[in-house]
């Protein structure tokens, strides 16, 4: 496209735009590639690190000499380590994730059962963190310096800092053992019984969101704090329009463009939490399932999950960037 | 008006049908079975799954004697290189396939050619499996096999549809037991359910039964007050007496047949270089030091068995001749003083980083400490202890056998030159002798005397030492009925109700 002198100060036409975003949402692809194959070769080495034989971990209580090599020799875990790890990404590429050493099933089943409760998991705990963590970074913003204020720090301090498996343990005794409000423990699928389904998860999605819901608090709050200084909230307060319009209108508005992103960065920390929230509750998701795997040496089920993982992950992280660029329009027209 | 009067009669109609459905036994096991496949199963917990899902050839009575299940009757040759067998008839498997000579023969056939079978050094010994007629079968073998029979009793012994054999077993096992796979969600649950054309469908009084992995006992206690289980296996043995302080659960106990112990590195590597590996009298001084009964007092508030042998009480191969060691610290003492350490000397215990494990050696350590040994504990994650195990990287090591009903399998492999659990790489020609006898003798007294002997060397030798024999521990809701705990740790659904 020719530019000519006069067209420089004003927005590129909404084909160029569009054309540079797909440029750069195709680039962020591409450059993710060599990311993945970097963590899957640094997940290989670590795990070949761990001490532990997984042949001896999958013998159980077998140890007959012949049936361990036999073993071996069938998971080829007699090769090079470079070999095992080309043989495990060349099926990798052919779209076969293996199977478990220890289950017999297939990896590609196992993950394809596990994601919908994780993501699930991972959804509800969301919703906790945002339906809490917002409204009281908000208000702590608007009432800054005040009880309401402290209190909501304090409460969020805490979110932050005790660990889920203790508030987790606690609120089984208290909510399932005690009063008998939920079910202790396990997983019920949506499509299944909804209602159960969503029964057994408030507790785990509860503890998960609950230090989420403390780092959004945080950072609802700081962003809020930073918009009310605004010139703008002072000229639209001047206007006098309601301080209910103000704060959720010209200053919530601004404010979530950070929290919003924050929020897709949270993934990270979501499956983090899941790891250990899962194992609580035993809920077989992702993190349940990369545990056992570790503990078992399940070396291609800990491999494949941990990818499938960053995979998530760098979407999410692109995703972020994406609708910042969406949220914010000053970014739109400078790209 | 009249639809939704048909609705509210339709929803009536379906929480009925709900209401029996309910009759399905929830049961808490302490981690998650692996392969549902008889010839790859390695786990303790997979043992109990397939209790429900695959009737064996012979079963165990609670006095661990074998009791027919698919096989009526069955007789041992002379020369112990025949066993006659007749099957049950009119059993069929979950698919309709009936059961009979062929399927047998078709079955040991896998367990021994099926490349990652784990089975193939059970069933070895049988060189043919002939099939006599349908009802009949004989087994050949190749040398006197007295284990094979306890053997068919567990995993070799159980029977698999041949028409499965080319599907993905693990996924889909269809066996003959009294309830039939309906599916698995790895980490989550298993599901049978009431297979109707059970040979045995008379004492089957449950629709189906879910076992739910819950590794946290913690956690497995609390879905069990909360009534999101029935039954619980290893509940542990502090929260017994939360179980019985509650109105509506049962504790429920039996003898196992499994121990725990200390395998000393005789010669496996660098680790056997350690006084303890080099002289018998100080294996026989910590021996002494430790005072068993206090262990099981203080640690699992008296309900394991203290042990002294590598066979339970609860088995007729106990030998009464061994009885628990006594607390003896002054005969340690001078022990250690004969073997030339006036001044005290140290071991490294290793042992699994889990709660109790480390009580144990912290007690043992306490102990020790009286009598001149200063014991430095090394806790270990449970597979890279295994590995350090198997190379010889260790001096001393805690660990337990969750014990086999047959005593063959608590003794041979461990203590026999080439056996696979021989970890101190303990060797010596006369116990090597005597064990293999054991396995050609069919007669039990003539076997217990053979046993005896073997001890005898053992005792002297202590290339292990023995802590307590585990006890099978149940958390049971009060609505289960007709549950009978048994020292092979099994849980057999026979005549278990559920009650509303």
């Amino acid at each position: 496209m020719i530019r000519r002198p006069g067209d420089v100060a004003c927005p590129a036409p909404p084909e160029l735009k569009d054309r540079a975003m797909l440029f750069y949402l195709a680039r962020r692809v591409l450059i993710s590639i060599p990311t993945l194959i970097l963590i899957s070769i640094f997940v290989f080495a670590l795990q070949k690190m761990l001490p532990g034989d997984p042949v001896l971990a999958l013998a159980g209580e077998e140890r007959d000499p012949e049936t361990l090599n036999r073993l071996r020799e069938l998971y080829h875990l007699n090769d090079p380590i470079w070999m095992q790890y080309l043989q495990w990404a060349r099926s990798m590429v052919h779209g076969d994730l293996g199977r478990s050493i220890r289950t017999g099933l297939p990896i590609g089943d196992m993950i394809a059962s596990k994601l919908p409760v994780t993501i699930q998991l991972a959804a509800m705990s969301m919703i906790f963190a945002a339906a809490i963590g917002i409204p009281a970074g908000v208000i702590s913003a608007v009432r800054k310096g005040t009880v309401t204020d402290y209190v909501a720090n304090v409460v969020a301090l805490s979110g932050l800092s005790i660990p889920n498996f203790w508030l987790g343990i606690m609120l089984i005794l208290l909510v399932s053992v005690k009063w008998r409000l939920l079910p202790a423990s396990g997983y019920v699928p949506l499509i299944e019984d909804p209602w159960q389904s969503i029964r057994t998860m408030v507790m785990p999605a509860f503890v998960l969101g609950a230090a989420l819901a403390a780092s959004l608090m945080r950072h609802t709050r700081s962003a809020m704090l930073e918009v009310l200084r605004q010139d703008y909230i002072r000229t639209a307060r001047a206007k006098g329009l309601s301080e209910r319009t103000v704060i959720m209108h010209h200053a919530f508005h601004n404010a979530l463009t950070p929290v919003v992103t924050l929020s897709a960065l949270l993934f990270g920390e979501l499956i983090a939490g899941a790891v250990l929230t899962e194992q609580i509750f035993t809920i077989p998701g992702f993190g349940k399932m990369v545990v056992d795997a570790v503990f078992n040496r399940d070396y291609a089920v800990v491999q494949s999950v941990v990818l499938i993982t960053a995979l998530g992950f760098i979407v999410m992280n692109l995703v972020a960037d994406t609708a910042y660029v969406f949220l914010n329009p000053r970014l739109r027209v400078s790209r | 008006m009249k639809i939704r009067r048909m609705l509210f009669l339709a929803t009536l109609f379906g929480m009925t049908a709900m209401a029996v459905q309910a009759r399905t036994l929830r049961i808490g096991l302490e981690s998650d079975p692996d392969a549902l496949d008889p010839d790859k199963s390695r786990t303790f917990v997979g043992r109990i799954v397939f209790t429900a899902l695959c009737d064996k050839l012979i079963d165990v009575a609670p006095n661990l004697e074998l009791i027919p299940q698919l096989a009526v009757d069955w007789t041992v040759s002379e020369d112990g290189k025949t066993i006659d067998m007749t099957l049950r008839k009119g059993v069929v498997f979950h698919d309709g396939t009936p059961f009979d000579g062929e399927a047998v023969k078709a079955n040991i056939e896998r367990s021994q050619t099926l490349e990652d079978s784990v089975r193939k050094s059970e069933v070895s010994s049988i060189e043919e499996v002939e099939v006599v007629d349908p009802m009949h079968i004989k087994l050949h073998l190749s040398a006197p096999d007295a284990p094979l029979l306890a053997q068919l009793a567990d995993r070799s012994g159980m029977m698999l549809s041949p028409a499965a054999f080319d599907g993905d077993v693990a996924s889909n096992p269809v066996c003959s037991g009294p309830f039939k796979f309906k599916s698995r969600v790895a980490q989550d649950k298993i599901e049978l359910e009431k297979f109707d054309d059970y040979w045995n469908a008379n004492a089957i009084e449950l629709d189906a039964v879910t076992y739910l992995p819950i590794p946290d006992s913690a956690v497995r206690l609390a879905n069990l007050q909360s009534g999101d289980l029935n039954l619980i296996n290893r509940l542990a043995a502090t929260d017994v007496q939360t179980v019985r302080n509650s109105s509506n659960l049962k504790f429920e106990r039996a003898d196992g047949l499994g121990y725990q112990g200390i395998t000393f590195n005789i010669a496996n590597g660098a680790g056997a270089n350690n006084p303890f590996g080099q002289d018998a009298r100080l294996r026989e001084a910590l021996s002494l030091a430790i005072d068993r009964n206090v262990i099981n007092q203080v640690v699992f508030q008296g309900l394991n068995t203290p042990a002294g042998q590598f066979v339970s009480t609860a088995s007729p191969y106990f030998d009464d001749s061994y009885p628990v060691p006594e607390r003896d610290i002054e005969k340690a003492k001078a022990l250690i003083a004969k073997a030339g350490y006036e001044d005290g000397v140290s071991l490294d215990l290793q042992a699994p980083n889990r709660p109790e494990n480390q009580q144990v050696a912290q007690m043992i350590q306490a102990m020790a400490a009286e009598a001149g040994i200063r014991i430095n504990i090394v806790a270990k994650e449970f597979v890279t202890m295994l590995a350090d195990q198997a190379a010889g990287n260790f001096q001393a090591n805690q660990l337990g056998w969750s014990g086999r009903v047959d005593p063959d399998g608590d003794i041979y492999g461990f203590v026999t030159t080439d056996g696979g659990f021989n970890d101190g790489k303990y060797s010596n020609d006369k116990v090597d002798r005597i064990l293999a006898e054991t396995r050609a003798v069919g007669d039990m007294e003539k076997r217990k005397a053979l046993y005896h002997r073997a001890n005898e060397i053992l005792m002297a030798e202590k290339p292990l030492i023995y802590l307590y024999t585990m006890a099978w521990l149940y958390g049971v809701s009060d609505k289960v009925k007709g549950f009978t705990p048994s020292p092979d740790g099994m849980i057999r659904l026979e005549g278990v109700s559920l009650s509303e």
